[in-house]
């Protein structure tokens, strides 16, 4: 099982002393921050992709570039890639290239975007929302397959013999998640194509992830790709760990009673026994997570939320100390023991270049003029 | 003799309300008119003052805590519905309006409602037919064509009230009654998990 930490980059106001981080100051935080998960044994960091303020990371591909190359073993990853909104075209090269600076260490995660404004900034209607995650994801992968692609869609001009650059590593296109908090035509989604299906799973109660889950499970059998638990599900989740249960309460209660999107709301108590929120001593978190089994079964990834609200980096990384040292090594340990065998890992380059039957190379070599590009 | 159910969403704030006593007289009536029509009745009263804070905490949150999702339950199984509000500057009470708000918007399609509201004055009567009436249109609801206003000044004739408002309370119930055992007993709304009925193929040539 993988576990590691996702963010959403946003710059927020710490209300303990009134002040927001500069974006300079929140990139190199972030950056600091994807570092430290490798150092403590995280195996994955995944960054989203916002075109907006509060939020710094429209460029998510060159922020994961940075940190490959600062990195050996973190897998990378995106908390989500907005299908809708981005042309496939530039999501099949941005991460195809981005795949071969990490060797391998990539994945992505597929979502909607929730922000309406968003779409008309890159000439789409948010009313088209589903159909773009749909058509837009169909193109991409076949960009991926095909080194020639002829295509023609509702949303994009077409494509006459189009190759799209750098061909994935090996061959082997990255593994694509599918995130979705509560719409079921992206739990098919991720089911039809047997990609992996990941629950944010912080801002809800978990009968409602379990919902979601189970409907993708029942599906990724339906479609032949194997036996519904064999499906590959991650789960999103938010902690805040003291050594001492009730020092973690009372530091983390100012964060949340104003934190964007839950707070000014019910109080920590309230939200923590109704979503998957764990504020506590690393044994409770522990004993939380491994819960969170009985709802959705064996899973293939775990990702937590640490960074927001406008904790300070020194917290963010005490937090990272706390899940390495800590969280993590035990949740490897129970999870493993607790894992039926026929329960696929989350696939991996190697996993799935073994798949492949190995790695191919995968280059189309153009007959054209080296310089000027035009076809002898 | 089948058995129906009837949720009565009450918006009074004060105890005893007023709007509560509208809401139970027009429940009585129902509760007799179905009889009438040979069906039994089983009643769940949702009093909003109660889910005050859920309310509050589902338009901050996005999602219903138990105690809400329950009584929104309730609401949306049901075979019919009376909705009772206290109208305040001259229209809807926020509470009742956030009640509706946080409802799926197809939750109330085809459902049959009884519309009633209380008020100090009389003067604040059509408040029901130019706010809270379009309110249940556009929820796709199916309201019965009286509603029913009730003053303070109506709760003041012989029995404890007016006689005019006790005929349109049986009027308006009489209505609801009808509605309610035109149709079959409810179908629950639809399951999103339920297996899709339009295939991936078809999403994905774009129908």
């Amino acid at each position: 099982m993988q576990f590691g930490i996702f963010t959403v980059s946003d710059l927020t106001q710490d209300p303990t002393t009134g002040r927001t981080p500069t974006e300079a100051e929140r990139i190199a935080a972030v950056l600091t921050i994807a570092q430290k998960a490798e150092e403590v044994g995280l195996d994955v960091f995944a960054l989203g992709e916002h075109h907006n303020p509060p939020f710094f990371s429209s460029s998510p591909t060159t922020t994961l570039a940075w940190i490959a190359a600062k990195t050996r073993k973190l897998q990378l990853s995106t908390s989500t890639t907005l299908i809708t909104t981005n042309d496939p075209v530039k999501i099949a090269e941005d991460y195809a290239m981005l795949q071969h600076l990490a060797e391998g260490r990539l994945d992505l995660m597929m979502g909607r975007g929730n922000t309406g404004p968003v779409y008309p900034w890159f000439g789409k209607d948010i009313r088209d929302g589903l159909q773009l995650a749909v058509e837009n994801y169909a193109l991409l992968r076949q960009l991926w397959r095909e080194d020639v692609v002829d295509w023609e869609g509702k949303f994009r001009t077409p494509l006459q013999g189009f190759t799209s650059t750098p061909r994935p590593l090996d061959g082997v296109p990255p593994f694509v998640w599918h995130g979705s908090i509560r719409s079921p035509q992206i739990a098919e989604q991720a089911a039809y194509y047997g990609d992996g299906f990941f629950h944010n799973h912080i801002f809800w109660p978990p009968e409602h992830t379990q919902r979601m889950v189970e409907f993708y499970r029942r599906r990724y059998e339906h479609y032949g790709h194997g036996s519904a638990d064999q499906a590959i599900v991650g789960l999103g989740g938010q902690v805040f760990m003291r050594k001492n249960s009730q020092d973690a309460v009372e530091e983390f209660r100012p964060y949340f009673d104003v934190a964007p999107v839950y707070g000014h709301g019910p109080s920590l108590e309230e939200f923590s026994a109704q979503t998957p929120l764990t504020v506590g001593s690393p044994q409770q978190v522990i004993e939380r997570t491994l819960g969170f089994r009985d709802y959705v079964g064996d899973y293939q990834r775990q990702l937590f939320l640490v960074d927001h609200a406008g904790l300070p980096l020194k917290t963010v990384l005490e937090q990272l100390d706390l899940l390495g040292e800590e969280v993590v090594p035990v949740l490897r340990k129970e999870f493993a023991a607790l894992k039926p065998a026929h329960v696929p890992e989350a696939p991996t380059h190697a996993s799935l270049v073994a798949a492949a039957g190995g790695a191919q190379d995968p280059t189309v070599h153009a007959p054209a003029d080296a310089v000027t590009g035009q076809a002898r | 003799m089948t058995t129906r159910t009837l949720a009565v969403v009450s918006g009074g704030l004060s105890n005893p309300s007023s709007t509560r006593l509208l809401a139970d007289r027009l429940t009585a009536a129902t509760v007799a008119a179905l009889r009438a029509r040979a069906e039994d009745t089983t009643v769940e009263v949702v009093e909003l003052r109660g889910h005050a804070r859920d309310l509050a905490d589902d338009l901050v949150t996005g999602f219903a805590n138990q105690a809400l999702r329950t009584a929104i339950d309730t609401v949306t199984g049901a075979d019919g519905l009376i909705a009772v509000t206290p109208i305040f500057s001259a229209s809807y009470s926020g509470l009742f309006k956030t009640f509706f708000d946080v409802l799926d918007k197809d939750s109330l399609v085809g459902k049959p409602v009884l519309l009633g509201a209380t008020a100090g004055t009389a003067r604040h009567s059509l408040a029901l037919e130019h706010a809270v009436r379009p309110l249940f249109s556009y929820l796709r609801a199916v309201p019965v064509p009286t509603a029913v206003f009730a003053a303070t000044e109506d709760w003041a004739g012989a029995g404890g009230i007016d006689r005019a408002l006790a005929g349109r309370i049986d009027r308006a119930a009489g209505e609801l009654a009808d509605l309610i055992t035109g149709r079959p007993a409810t179908a629950r709304p639809t399951d999103p998990f339920a297996d899709p009925t339009t295939s991936f193929e078809d999403l994905l040539r774009g129908h």
